[in-house]
């Protein structure tokens, strides 16, 4: 589904992502983890496409697609959510939805038809809703929501844009076990049709989830394969881990 | 809503009513300056979407204004005199510009759009300016306003009232529209969020770049029927302080805020008219501005979303 390979990049003198090659396969989770400034963000900036590539290629879906555009590769089925929430503040939560379908829905140069009166576009706003557990506060605006909804619509923004495979960046973020619970049930569900690569600090989510996990450190890739191989991978010991956490 | 429309077809009347009105109590007078209050409106309005939804701020659209305003001068001066033919051509004309000025602006984003804007802006001043064929520095007048056909004589105050009334209200129709459509639900969204809407699939830059566009050919439009009103075209309503008029014009009236351009177009020209008469002031009246920056002032610390917003607290 995606290959990356030889990825890299830059900041000046530091080093973000060095010579990444991953490779995510279809249906799966894969999890990325690593510490603080391993080059994750960037990673799933890179892949995404809101920030160019030094040197390497990307395949999404037989395609290459290093030098597309980010709206390319969501129109391809690829999206991301972010580690900090960046939802449309202002709009309700129906019509934050609604506008992530209507990205992937016909034009929308349409200049003329009021787009509230888009029956298909509510409808689909609506089921997304109920999916990511705000069918009840589709009508707050989103500044108005708990951080742990604000999370379920941050990552409610990628589903609606109907992709086949999401970076989700850190969607446990700053939440308590109560959200997390309902986070990692609402990756459950969406796995069945959608790959994701889902770069996570909390180590009880990436296990109950992952298919496989690779580790990144200092932007250099050092392991990639079933939770069981990472974990007894001693170099990830060493370099990451440490020996408590991964006991 | 229905309080809403109430507003909307009171205010209609009354703009219907009123060149009657006027003549009746013997203030002819007030008609053109009616006119050009709407004439404003239009070109307020215009800015208003490019800044207050699609969250561009432009400090250059006197150019667009300007450029519509020339380009009805300059067909005039040679012997086009046709309304229906002028003033697309001043709305074609704007909307280059704003392509050209767009195309190359909206790269950059905050301080150095402005300044770029700004600075554009300024070039085409300084073409007008030394463009001594039309008038230069000096300006030009127009022998008369376009013709329209259909035997109305645009010489004729009242017709012309009731003309820039109706471009007017098509003007705000359309715009009313374009706010509702998908399009105008992308722009706003692309103002509170731009990375996000790229991220959900949106070519961002095309759409600022079509809101751009659109924006300046309603100035374009705005300018077209300026130099109509007053049978004078001069580089002064390219100047960057035209731009500044119509921006405090923007922000008097709500940025963002539909009736944001109408209301603070009528209320800027309506102080101006008041202030710089020697009848509020007397010998002050030269400092007219002064009241006008403190208005301003009070406005945006005491009512940032500017006159219609300090009316209706919902976003429009």
């Amino acid at each position: 589904m995606l290959e990356v390979s030889k990825l890299c990049k830059r900041f000046g003198g530091v080093v973000a992502t060095d010579d990444v090659t991953l490779h995510v396969a279809k249906g799966e989770v894969h999890a990325l983890i690593g510490p603080n400034g391993a080059g994750k963000t960037t990673l799933i900036a890179q892949i995404s496409g809101s920030l160019p590539s030094d040197a390497g290629r990307i395949v999404f879906d037989g395609a290459d697609v290093t030098d597309a555009t980010q709206h390319e590769r969501v129109c391809l089925g690829l999206a991301r959510s972010y580690q900090v929430t960046s939802v449309f503040k202002r709009f309700t939560v129906l019509d934050n939805l609604a506008l992530a379908a209507q990205a992937r829905s016909g034009s929308s140069f349409s200049f003329w038809r009021p787009v509230a009166a888009e029956r298909a576009l509510i409808d689909e706003a609506r089921a997304f809703a109920a999916e990511i557990g705000l069918a009840r506060k589709e009508r707050f605006v989103a500044a108005t929501l708990a951080h742990g909804e604000q999370r379920a619509l941050e990552v409610g923004l990628a589903l609606a844009t109907r992709p086949k495979f999401m970076l989700l960046d850190e969607p446990m973020a700053g939440m308590g076990p109560e959200d997390s619970q309902r986070m990692i049930e609402l990756i459950e569900r969406i796995r069945a049709r959608v790959t994701v690569l889902l770069v996570e600090h909390d180590m009880d989510a990436v296990f109950r989830l992952a298919d496989r996990i690779s580790v990144l450190v200092s932007g250099r890739l050092i392991a990639s394969g079933a939770p069981a191989e990472v974990r007894a991978n001693e170099e990830v010991k060493r370099a990451y881990l440490g020996d408590e956490v991964l006991a | 809503m229905a309080r809403h429309r109430t507003l909307v077809v009171g205010a209609l009347l009354v703009a219907l009513a009123l060149p009657f009105v006027l003549s009746a109590t013997g203030h002819d007078f007030q008609i053109v300056f009616a006119a050009r209050i709407m004439i404003y409106a239009i070109a307020a309005a215009s800015l208003n979407l490019a800044i207050g939804y699609g969250g561009m701020i432009s400090f250059g659209h006197a150019a667009f204004f300007g450029g519509g305003a020339y380009m009805v001068g300059i067909l005039a001066a040679e012997g086009v005199g046709s309304a229906w033919l002028a003033w697309p051509a001043g709305v074609a004309v704007a909307a280059l510009a704003a392509l050209l000025v767009g195309a190359l602006s909206l790269a950059t984003r905050g301080v150095y759009f402005i300044m770029i804007t700004l600075a554009f802006a300024q070039m085409f001043y300084y073409v007008f300016v030394s463009l001594e064929a039309y008038g230069g520095d000096d300006g030009m007048s127009l022998a008369q306003r376009s013709g329209l056909g259909f035997g109305l004589d645009p010489s004729d105050d009242i017709t012309w009232y009731y003309v820039v009334l109706v471009l007017l209200v098509a003007v705000l129709y359309l715009l009313h529209r374009l706010i509702h459509s998908r399009f105008g639900r992308v722009i706003v969204a692309i103002r509170e969020n731009e990375s996000r809407a790229e991220a959900i699939g949106f070519p961002v830059y095309r759409y600022k770049l079509t809101c751009f566009v659109i924006s300046g050919a309603i100035a374009g439009l705005a300018g077209a029927l300026v130099a109509n009103h007053a049978n004078y075209v001069s580089p002064s309503l390219l100047h960057w302080m035209q731009s500044g008029t119509l921006m405090i014009m923007v922000i008097l009236g709500g940025v963002g805020r539909f009736w944001g351009g109408p209301i603070g177009a009528f209320v800027m020209l309506a102080l101006e008219e008041t202030l710089s008469g020697s009848g509020v002031l007397g010998a002050y009246s030269v400092h007219w501005q002064l009241p006008v920056g403190i208005i301003l002032l009070a406005i945006v610390m005491y009512a940032p979303q500017g006159i219609a917003g300090a009316f209706r607290g919902r976003n429009a």
